[in-house]
């Protein structure tokens, strides 16, 4: 079956899929949201009116306002960006450096695996955000920061998934066969091995992006993430906890754009998952 | 077992080193002086000589280790920068707090994820199997600092039936516990749902049905036990991030544990309690590990051989 045959498959299976179908449409509306949003945006995020901080929803803005009068949908509309910079900036990273060393992990085997499989381990003792609230503690809140301290964890996931890839397809005959016609090794990686090895990479590059986030805005919650007064989620729900009683909104708003990006490329992943997985089947 | 113990214990050995090494390298990442930093641009030249030999930085890096290193194997983390008091025992005040509250959201977690994990299972496909893959989806999408002040919002603020926060009475556990324990409840459910789908399908339960027993009590008394397995083992392996998870959850609700304890320290550019909160929750989560994995080979015979 050739390439875009097996594509149109896949794409015809998560069409099939209403979940994962609304996570790809409210996906694409948040990127569209990030990329547009110095047209989307009614005001300057950070244009302040401190005579009517704190107002709730209204003609002239939409969400509200923040402590300092400024306009909660705009924020909101640029805080997208800033998701988004994280989310793609730290899966492209962590997957080019996974991808570098779950391949020579998994194609040399020995020591350089033992090596790299050790320093993995070393690394998710880290749990969850904790090296990332250990590395921005140190280095400083700042968007690049932010990207250093994610993606110094995040590639050992995929790392992992490429070597256990790898060593699977190794395996297999048309694999085998290359390697008895004497391909060279960069070869069948590149040809052979690592195209057909991607298929869950995929899957776990779409939750990779939501768990990033989520991470970004944990950090800037927790005032380790990006620098005020550039908006993101986690910072504006940080903030706005402080007037819970008075403007819920700014806690509440913020939130619910999270929980729904979040939500979306979680429903994305499962369906692109179950769509690859019968793939895998049928072959 | 004794055997697998001791590849286990073998194979933890250099894990714990390297966290060890991270954990010290962190003061080492500080762009420019760390004492500078700490102390304020305006501190005396005396003040800074003085605590850049306390924080024997005046040493080259590799004695630095060593010293480290020594002080880890005689219990010493140093000491805190403001309080004055060894790290070890600043942890250690605070580990009761951190615990309790693991320990509770572990049973918030379970609490909704069993009845809801069973019921999916053995409705599946019905409205409810949907709501509760619903329910659990929006578990792991709400993130913790969100659902805490959320939580703070609708049960303080406007119905007045918990605290909304501080540390003392079972009240004042509720909402953090809750706040923690659901995303682990989301994945928990998950986790249960699956894999009790697997074991409803084995031929002991079509054997225990064919002996008159009926489904139910047939996945309760059997097939549940042992899709309990890797419930367990996720359970374990999520105490990790449990625990990391407590410094938000912790400083959102002024609970005084490690969470709090380590934000508390960053703010204040106290670096050593710093590096002794991170180490004692990386320490924590390997030991964890190592429990769940023992407890997973104990509970699955196969395990143990191989």
């Amino acid at each position: 079956m050739s390439e875009r045959a097996s594509w149109r498959i896949l794409v015809g299976r998560v069409a099939r899929n209403r979940a994962a179908v609304a996570g790809a449409a409210f996906v694409l509306l948040f990127l569209l949201v990030a990329v547009l949003a110095p047209w989307l945006a009614p005001y300057a995020p950070g244009a302040q009116a401190l005579d009517s901080g704190l107002s709730g929803p209204s003609r002239a803005h939409w969400l509200g306002q923040d402590r300092l009068g400024r306009d909660l949908l705009s924020r909101l509309v640029y805080g997208a960006r800033i998701s988004v910079a994280v989310g793609l900036g730290t899966v492209s990273l962590s997957l080019l450096i996974g991808l570098l060393v779950g391949a020579a992990s998994g194609f040399f085997g020995g020591k350089v695996d033992n090596v790299l499989m050790r320093l993995a381990d070393v690394l998710l003792a880290f749990p969850g955000i904790l090296l990332a609230i250990a590395i921005t503690s140190v280095l400083g809140p700042s968007l690049r920061n932010v990207l250093i301290a994610l993606c110094a964890l995040g590639w050992v996931g995929y790392a992992r998934l490429i070597r256990g890839q790898i060593l699977k397809v190794k395996e297999m005959e048309f694999v085998q066969s290359a390697t008895a016609v004497g391909s060279p090794p960069a070869r069948l990686l590149l040809v052979h091995i690592l195209p057909n090895a991607i298929s869950p990479v995929i899957v776990e590059a779409t939750f990779g992006i939501a768990r990033a986030i989520v991470a970004e805005a944990g950090l800037s919650f927790l005032g380790l993430g990006v620098n005020p007064p550039t908006p993101s989620w986690g910072a504006m729900i940080s903030e706005g906890r402080h007037f819970l009683f008075v403007a819920p909104h700014l806690t509440t708003v913020p939130g619910l754009a999270i929980m729904a990006t979040v939500m979306a490329f979680n429903f994305l992943g499962d369906g692109l998952r179950d769509a690859m997985d019968v793939r895998e089947e049928i072959r | 077992m004794r055997g697998y113990l001791l590849a286990r214990l073998r194979h933890m050995v250099p894990v714990v080193l390297g966290v060890v090494t991270v954990v010290f390298l962190l003061i080492h990442l500080i762009p420019g002086d760390p004492v500078e930093i700490m102390l304020g641009e305006s501190a005396l030249a005396a003040q800074k000589e003085e605590l850049r030999r306390e924080l024997h930085l005046d040493r080259p890096v590799v004695i630095q280790y060593g010293e480290f290193l020594l002080g880890l194997a005689k219990g010493d983390l140093g000491t805190s920068f403001r309080s004055r008091e060894p790290v070890l025992r600043e942890i250690l005040r605070r580990v009761p707090a951190t615990f309790l509250l693991s320990a509770a959201s572990i049973l918030v977690a379970l609490l909704v994820a069993v009845p809801l994990g069973v019921l999916s299972a053995l409705k599946q496909h019905s409205l409810l199997d949907h709501l509760s893959g619903f329910l659990a989806m929006l578990g792991l999408s709400m993130p913790n600092f969100w659902l805490g002040p959320l939580l703070i919002l609708i049960f303080s603020l406007e119905l007045g039936l918990f605290p909304v926060s501080g540390y003392g009475t079972a009240g004042h556990l509720v909402l953090p516990a809750v706040t923690m324990g659901t995303g682990m409840a989301a994945i928990l459910m998950r986790m249960l749902r699956s894999s009790l789908l697997e074991e409803i399908r084995q031929d002991y339960v079509r054997a225990a049905c064919a002996r008159g027993l009926s489904r139910r009590a047939a996945v309760v008394r059997h097939a549940l036990a042992n899709s309990l397995i890797p419930v367990l083992t996720v359970m374990g392996l999520q105490f990790g991030a449990l625990l990391s998870g407590s410094i938000i959850t912790e400083t959102i609700f002024s609970w005084p544990g490690i969470g709090r304890l380590t934000i508390q320290a960053i703010e204040a550019r106290d670096y050593p309690l710093v590096q002794g909160c991170i180490l004692f929750i990386a320490i924590c989560t390997v030991i964890v590990n190592l429990l769940t994995d023992l407890l997973y080979s104990r509970l699955d015979p196969r395990i143990r051989y191989e």
